[in-house]
């Protein structure tokens, strides 16, 4: 081979080769980047457990505390409506939250600890898109007309319209899938919620 | 080096290509002497282009990307205590509107006119791309003033991500990056719409008017002007783009700035619809607003969501459905199978399939703004159904249509 004469396929290959060396620098180059959108170590630790303090939650009564970031709403039943739980079991999507979120305690129809059957502790977050749905526990509100004259309460989204009953099961047909998740809870004592952190069975 | 000619444009243009650039793009660019009405909407956009750019710059001046002090920093600060600041906010949040109406105008114009067929598939592609990055500007935009609607849109979109099976949930957390809309989202979303997508979008505009300029625009009777030239090579239905069109889109120009103005000092809020009642409260995590819907540019596609019931257990079908319905419009020059290019000279049917395209999605767009019910959740799903089948059914129905005879020379 003269020294002037241009050898295509040594020119090939090093075209490839310095392409892939340079993809794979490439590649490794973006993993920084990229991860840089993890939530950081703050965020991480803003991911502990809250106290919520129930002892002034009368029956039919809803108050809300911030987990994460997200809402999460404790709610006290009535016996009136621990008895619709077992009855309106036609219209529910998932009755048995076989597909839904919540720790192995609450996998029953009140959701809740068997110990404190009336107190359900649910993320007030929407499993369609992640509102809040609003607490309706009767037609005294704007989205009465959306819920049916025979309403026994229970959760209404109003981006989507989409209907939980009062354990956060979801509706039939509804947008939402699923049933508003359960997070990890403990009972500190009859009237302290440790929301975040699970209990031995209490 | 060797001069063309004398003075300071001559040593100008031995050393970089300015009286080349001006003649290939403006006072040599021939373009066809039959525009109408349609065509001020592309120079509009990159008006409002300009606009947004200038006004958005002053913004960044004043605007704080920090949850605690962002609403603050636009209400109190921009809105109030910077002087003008509140004209300079209204521009900026009115242009944003003004961008989707001049350039849905101007995609209706392209599809009346089959202004994406061969040889401008490129042209039609790289303008889906500006819509795309248009809608992302807008999205992350909206979340700046950290108002409710702004905390509230955000997170309806940035869960449609989750409803991705498998992947979803770990992605969205890398989105907010956070498990929540936070801090740390508002901060990207803050780069992202100063820096990279303003960035990514001029560099669009710049190769759709390459694009443009190498195969000549289109006109509303869909012919090429190319094909007929004179003695000099310059098509004989063709005008320079400078001084003719140039001197038109002024006009164009000015009747749009009437309009805006007036939206600017009198309605900038449009009633809701510009700037959302809801978003004059500040961010509150834990208070879903009573009534949730996006800006209205983006209400046609949240309908198609909506419109899609779950399946499964997944919403995930409402986003593919909600993806889809733009990744089609990128698919259109090759769903269109009739030659003709111009309305004019197809059949008259097709006229009335536009018609009732644009209707429905009106409907859908005005659908998304109010709150679901039965009756407007089926309104809704024929819409799309239309939508869906206006596109996917073009290849067959293109084909039988019984065109008119296309003229040799513009009309």
């Amino acid at each position: 081979m003269s020294a002037d004469a241009v050898s295509n396929s040594k020119r090939r290959f090093l075209v490839a080769a310095t392409s892939v060396v340079g993809a794979v620098g490439a590649g490794f180059v973006a993993v920084p980047f990229v991860k840089s959108w993890n939530p950081s170590a703050k965020a991480l630790a803003a991911g502990v457990p809250v106290l919520a303090d129930i002892s002034k939650l009368e029956e039919g009564q809803m108050i809300t505390v911030e987990w994460r970031g997200k809402p999460v709403y404790i709610l006290k039943r009535t016996d009136e409506n621990l008895k619709v739980l077992e009855s309106d079991v036609d219209m529910l999507a998932d009755v048995n939250s076989d597909s839904s979120k919540q720790p192995e305690y609450c996998k029953n129809i009140a959701r809740s600890y068997d110990s404190h059957k009336k107190i359900s502790v649910m993320e007030g977050v929407c499993t369609h898109l992640g509102c809040a749905p609003k607490y309706v526990p009767d037609l005294n509100n704007p989205f009465a007309g959306s819920l049916g004259s025979d309403w026994k309460g229970g959760f209404f989204c109003p981006c989507h319209g989409s209907i939980y009953d009062l354990s956060g099961r979801v509706y039939k047909s509804m947008p939402a899938p699923t049933n508003l998740p359960v997070p990890m809870h403990m009972f500190k004592s009859d009237t302290v919620i440790l929301i975040g952190q699970d209990g031995s069975n209490a | 080096m060797e001069q063309k000619s004398n003075g300071l444009m001559g040593w100008i243009d031995a050393r970089y290509p300015a009286t080349k650039t001006w003649e290939k793009h403006l006072a040599k660019y021939y373009t066809p002497k039959n525009f109408n009405f349609w065509y001020f909407f592309g120079s509009l956009a990159f008006m409002v282009l300009v606009i947004q750019i200038l006004s958005g710059v002053f913004l960044t001046m004043f605007y704080k990307p920090d949850t605690a002090l962002a609403f603050q920093s636009v209400e109190m600060g921009i809105m109030r205590d910077v002087e003008w600041g509140w004209l300079i906010r209204y521009f900026h949040s009115t242009g944003a509107s003004a961008f989707f109406i001049v350039v849905y105008l101007h995609m209706f114009r392209a599809l009346i006119y089959g202004s994406y067929k061969k040889p401008r598939e490129l042209i039609w592609i790289f303008g889906m791309l500006i819509f795309l990055a248009l809608m992302a500007e807008g999205f992350m935009g909206y979340l700046l003033p950290w108002g409710q609607m702004s905390f509230w849109g955000a997170q309806v979109i940035i869960n449609l991500v989750s409803a991705i099976p498998f992947v979803g949930e770990g992605l969205s957390t890398w989105v907010r990056g956070d498990f929540v809309i936070g801090d740390a989202t508002l901060n990207r979303f803050f780069s992202l719409h100063v820096a990279a997508i303003p960035l990514i979008l001029v560099g669009l505009i710049f190769a759709h008017i390459v694009a443009l300029h190498e195969v000549g625009s289109n006109n509303p009777d869909g012919v090429e002007i190319k094909k007929n030239k004179d003695e000099n090579g310059i098509p004989k239905d063709g005008i320079p783009f400078h001084p003719y069109y140039s001197v038109k889109d002024i006009v164009g120009v000015v009747v749009f700035l009437m309009f805006f103005s007036i939206v600017v000092f009198f309605m900038p809020e449009m009633f809701g619809y510009f700037i959302e009642h809801a978003n004059f409260e500040p961010a509150n995590p834990l208070k879903t607003p009573e009534h949730i819907a996006p800006v209205w540019y983006f209400t046609p596609y949240y309908s198609i969501l909506r419109a899609v019931p779950s399946i499964a257990g997944s919403a995930f079908p409402g986003v593919i459905a909600m993806g889809a319905s733009i990744v089609i419009l990128f698919f259109l020059p090759w769903l269109d199978r009739n030659p003709v290019k111009s309305i004019r000279y197809r059949a008259g049917w097709y006229k009335i399939l536009i018609a009732i395209f644009v209707v429905t999605f009106i409907i859908l767009g005005i659908l998304g703004t109010l709150s679901p019910t039965d009756g407007r959740t089926l309104l809704a799903q024929i819409c799309t159904v239309y939508y869906f089948a206006f596109f996917l059914l073009m290849p067959f129905y293109t084909k039988l249509e019984k065109n008119k005879p296309v003229p040799e020379r513009t009309t």
